[in-house]
């Protein structure tokens, strides 16, 4: 067992009387006090999360683009607009998925985030694809990065730091900008308008206190979960993993078809499941009674067979329980989950359940 | 705050007990239980006129985070329970040992109490 790791802001969250937890090796906040309170805060207000845990990888070089091509089921050519960021899912050969990754194409190249827990295996892999190839990759272990989440949220960042404003205020949706040595996203993991702010680790304090000032709720992993479970977005290890394809999880979206041509890793697999047939498909399912789902709990469909809750909790917005699930694809609209012995009932829907403050399924 | 008042006593299952003047126990689960599970969203409790043998399971609850059954300390009658905590389970987050309680009991041996841990045999199965 080695020490936990900390992030550049570690004393502000004890500062903040944070919780702390251990996640994948680093000590992390899961709350400052109510998981709750930070959630609403979040979806009314503004939030801020550390999620400097999560590593940055800069790619550069002359076959940076079509390495990336080649690594990532989504298509980097897409990125049109310099600071422009793509969703992708990582394949290995039989298109399980290594991980879920953001890519923004950058000046000089691009710069990749990618999870915490599977920091370790996905470099690996990366440097053992990238053999070849005329690429360097370049792990920023120097920057600490912000997540900043809710309606308030750019306009508190731009009050905390008018220097930024000008710049904030040009980013169009899923979309970030260089500032200095930070590098500013318009992104985030909430369903909410936000920012995830990438700065020197140095600045890391001074920038958690300023927003303090302005009003800006730390927030802590656990407010992360159960905002990204309504926006109805994966958590890697939950919804997705190796042994998952990516059309079992909701990820259709994000894999790039097209041009036929691009061998993407995994392509051939994910061809073949398609070919044959993707027995699961991904949904909501809502509960409007007294309980809460969890994930690991068995789906039952009556007449067609049996899923898994991914990831469930109690919805804070919605004042019910909620859940992602993969279930058989014939499922319809209702479907029965064993809650501690007594076999419930739920309803099926489309994700996700909320954006940007209000209920969105029906 | 005093996160484990010494006038109480505890189960290692988490659970606070206080002797009324009257005879009777109120029972509720600790600050470290409510921390442990976070904000918690759902509650069941016991009965009225139910009769809970010692350990005996007298209710759930549902956090944020996880299910978590809620055992009787002792054996005896649950004379009343905490309908406030149905509508505002955050009672038992904010309140653990106040507003927070979740039934009482009339003992059907009072001796059973005594074999309960004290705030400092507590305070070291929970290392705080």
């Amino acid at each position: 067992m080695t020490a936990p790791q900390h992030t550049p802001f570690y004393d502000s969250h004890l500062a903040a009387g944070a919780r702390m937890v251990d996640f994948a090796g680093w000590e992390m906040p899961i709350n400052y006090g109510s998981q709750i309170k930070e959630h609403d805060q979040v979806r009314q207000d503004a939030g801020m999360f550390d999620v400097s845990h999560m590593t940055i990888v800069d790619i550069t070089g002359a076959d940076a683009r079509v390495w990336l091509q080649r690594l990532i089921a989504n298509d980097v050519a897409r990125l049109r607009e310099t600071g422009k960021a793509l969703y992708s899912a990582m394949l290995d050969d039989q298109g399980g998925v290594i991980d879920d990754l953001i890519v923004y194409l950058v000046a000089d190249g691009y710069r990749m985030v990618i999870n915490a827990g599977t920091t370790a295996k996905d470099l690996a892999w990366m440097e053992k694809q990238a053999s070849g190839f005329a690429v360097a990759l370049d792990v920023r272990r120097d920057l600490a990065m912000l997540a900043v989440q809710g309606p308030q949220a750019i306009a508190k960042v731009c009050q905390a730091r008018p220097d930024w404003a000008d710049a904030i205020r040009a980013l169009k949706v899923f979309q970030g900008v260089p500032c200095g040595e930070s590098f500013l996203a318009r992104t985030g993991y909430t369903g909410e308008d936000g920012l995830e702010l990438m700065i020197p680790a140095a600045e890391a304090a001074p920038l958690f206190a300023r927003l303090l000032e302005v009003g800006v709720a730390p927030c802590g992993l656990g407010a992360r979960d159960t905002l990204r479970l309504e926006a109805g977005m994966n958590l890697y290890g939950h919804e997705m993993d190796e042994t998952v394809s990516p059309l079992q999880a909701g990820m259709d979206w994000t894999i790039a078809w097209e041009p036929a041509s691009r061998d993407f890793i995994g392509r051939a697999a994910l061809e073949a499941q398609r070919a044959g047939g993707v027995p699961f498909k991904q949904v909501g399912l809502v509960l409007e009674g007294r309980g809460v789902l969890r994930a690991g709990q068995a789906v039952r469909v009556e007449g067609v067979g049996e899923g898994v809750i991914t990831s469930g909790s109690f919805s804070p917005t919605l004042k019910y329980s909620v859940a992602i699930a993969r279930v058989p694809f014939a499922t319809g609209e209702h479907a029965l989950v064993d809650l501690r012995g007594v076999e419930t009932g739920v309803r099926v829907v489309k994700l996700p359940f909320v954006r940007h403050g209000k209920q969105v399924y029906c | 705050m005093n996160t484990i008042p010494a006038d109480l006593k505890y189960a290692e299952s988490h659970e606070w007990l206080r002797l009324e003047a009257d005879g009777s126990v109120t029972v509720g689960i600790s600050h470290h239980a409510q921390e442990l599970l976070g904000d918690l969203v759902f509650v069941e409790l016991p009965k009225a006129g139910q009769a809970l043998a010692a350990g005996e399971q007298a209710g759930v609850v549902e956090s944020v985070k996880a299910a978590s059954d809620v055992y009787s300390p002792i054996a005896g009658e649950v004379i009343a329970v905490n309908a406030a905590l149905e509508s505002a389970p955050e009672l038992a987050n904010s309140d653990s040992y106040g507003e927070g309680w979740f039934f009482r009991l009339k003992p059907s041996n009072p001796a059973e109490i005594g074999g309960l841990l004290d705030a400092s045999q507590y305070a070291a199965e929970i290392g705080a």
